[in-house]
């Protein structure tokens, strides 16, 4: 019988919910391990995950430095998809998004993939044209893609203007019906749960202050909980990765780490069934459960830590939501809070052995780390248990800025505000 | 935030835009050290704390403005017109 079932359920409740097992054991930190993993998010957590399940490598820890899944895990608009232009990065979340598919029964943890869909909204001919190309380039791969037509649009999204009189009237949609939602937490807590069952020690409370090195390479980290030592050091930290890498001596990275907001409205009754995304601006809307509207917009667009942003930039979200939906305008806020993406200069992430010998790295996922947990730690997993990538992250590596061999899905050039 | 413009005095964060990064130096154009480029294009300090930054008053006076802001409490400890102030050889 798996551990979360029907009958355990029952079973439990008529034992007054007091025989449950933790959902993860709380160790102290052995001396040594076969691999440790910075990082006690979505990725780390999912990475440990792999190397246990896929590859038999169970003699590792998590370091977190707060408590598991406290950081962008929880931090995000919960939307997963693989509606990408450039077949590396359709690949790779294509590959995300069939582990997606299965998540829930190979965890054994109700991670509430909904595939609701993702809708695109085009708002001039030439953003159609555009978006359309896309489409086809995911279905080149084998991804779904649809077009739908401002009619088909307003059946499916009843509040949408779509008679052409809006102030942005909508020319149409990329639909990408697979895509969706999933609940944030419920990732990182059954990652957590799964890999702690097949014996990885999930160590809290535990930041890496420091490298232990012998001559160049990497053996083990140096902790608020003492020094651990390992054969192989991976890095999943996101927006701290800069600072992470400073403390290993690397000074100069191609990551910057900017703030970006995220916005929930009071619960209202089931008004949007999808995830809709608003092209003339940048904006994204789904309803979580609960029934509040989930949505953000863009970075604050400067360097920051503050895991808060600024006035302007949730002016101009909400702005945005009104245009896309005026029935909203009166809605109230329940919440907003900040995020620090690791943006990288061009929009892609880093998944790769190095940059120092012993270590391994994880990052540079700016907006789109959610949707890609699963893929990520799986290549990632694979990356440090084989010494050389997967197919599917092989083009993302550190070393392609200096080949030019960039990956920029927005073709916008070094400049990391804009990817 | 506000930024005090040397020009306009304090104004709102919506006012400006931001340009990144004023720490790095471009090489000489006639340089092959690509080693150098690449840290000019691609690598930076990011850092968590005092960080000096390029912005211009896009909705105001249009200056090129260099400013120094901690990156972890958005506070400003200076604004200064980028003339005089840029490192020399910086594309700004």
């Amino acid at each position: 019988m798996a551990e979360y079932s029907a009958l355990s359920l029952l079973k439990n409740a008529l034992s007054g919910n007091r025989d449950w097992k933790p959902a993860w054991r709380k160790p102290d930190p052995k001396p040594n391990y076969d691999v440790i993993i910075i990082g006690g998010g979505g990725h780390g957590l999912a990475t440990a995950y792999y190397l246990a399940a896929m590859h038999g490598i169970t003699n590792v820890a998590v370091l977190e430095k707060g408590w598991l899944g406290s950081g962008n895990i929880g931090r995000n608009t919960t939307i997963v998809r693989s509606n990408y232009l450039l077949p590396e990065s359709i690949r790779f979340y294509e590959h995300s998004m069939k582990l997606w598919e299965n998540l829930s029964h190979e965890l054994n943890y109700n991670v509430m993939f909904s595939q609701r869909g993702v809708l695109n909204l085009a708002h001039s001919p030439g953003q159609a044209d555009d978006y359309i190309r896309r489409g086809n380039a995911m279905r080149h791969d084998g991804v779904d893609a649809e077009w739908l037509t401002p009619q088909e649009i307003s059946r499916r999204v009843p509040g949408l203007d779509v008679s052409g009189s809006a102030r942005f009237p909508i020319a149409g949609g990329l639909l990408q019906p697979r895509a969706g939602t999933a609940r944030h937490d419920a990732v990182a807590w059954g990652y957590a749960r799964a890999a702690d069952r097949r014996g990885v020690d999930m160590i809290e409370n535990c930041e890496v202050t420091g490298f232990l090195r012998d001559g160049d390479r990497i053996i083990g980290v140096t902790t608020t909980r003492g020094d651990i030592r390992a054969k192989k050091v991976a890095m999943a930290v996101a927006g701290s990765t800069g600072q992470v890498l400073k403390r290993a001596g690397v000074d100069t990275f191609p990551i910057e780490s900017h703030v970006l907001q995220a916005f929930v409205s009071e619960a209202i009754k089931p008004f949007v069934n999808c995830v809709v995304t608003f092209g003339a601006g940048h904006l994204y809307v789904s309803q979580s459960d609960k029934g509040g509207l989930v949505f953000g917009g863009s970075l604050d667009f400067y360097n920051s830590y503050a895991q808060r942003g600024n006035l302007p930039v949730a002016e101009d979200v909400m702005s945005e939501i009104c245009a896309m939906f005026p029935s909203v305008a009166r809605l109230r806020l329940l919440r907003s809070w900040g995020g620090i993406m690791d943006m990288s200069m061009d929009g892609s992430p880093i998944i790769t052995k190095g940059p120092l010998p012993g270590l391994y790295l994880n990052c540079g996922w700016c907006y789109g780390g959610f949707k890609a947990t699963p893929a990520s730690g799986y290549s990632f997993a694979w990356t440090i248990a084989k010494d050389e990538p997967h197919a599917i992250n092989a083009p993302f590596t550190l070393s392609r800025f200096e080949r030019g061999a960039v990956i920029n899905e927005a073709g916008q050039g070094p400049t990391p505000k804009l990817h | 935030m506000l930024i005090d413009c040397p020009h306009c005095g304090p104004r709102d964060l919506a006012e400006f835009s931001y340009q990144g990064d004023a720490t790095r130096t471009r090489p000489d154009p006639a340089s092959t050290d690509t080693q150098a480029w690449l840290d000019y294009v691609y690598n930076r300090p990011n850092p968590a704390g005092r960080h000096r930054e390029y912005w211009q008053h896009t909705g105001g006076c249009r200056a090129h403005l260099v400013v120094e802001r901690d990156t972890l409490t958005h506070e400003i400890h200076a604004v200064a017109p980028v003339r005089g102030n840029a490192k020399s050889g910086d594309a700004a």
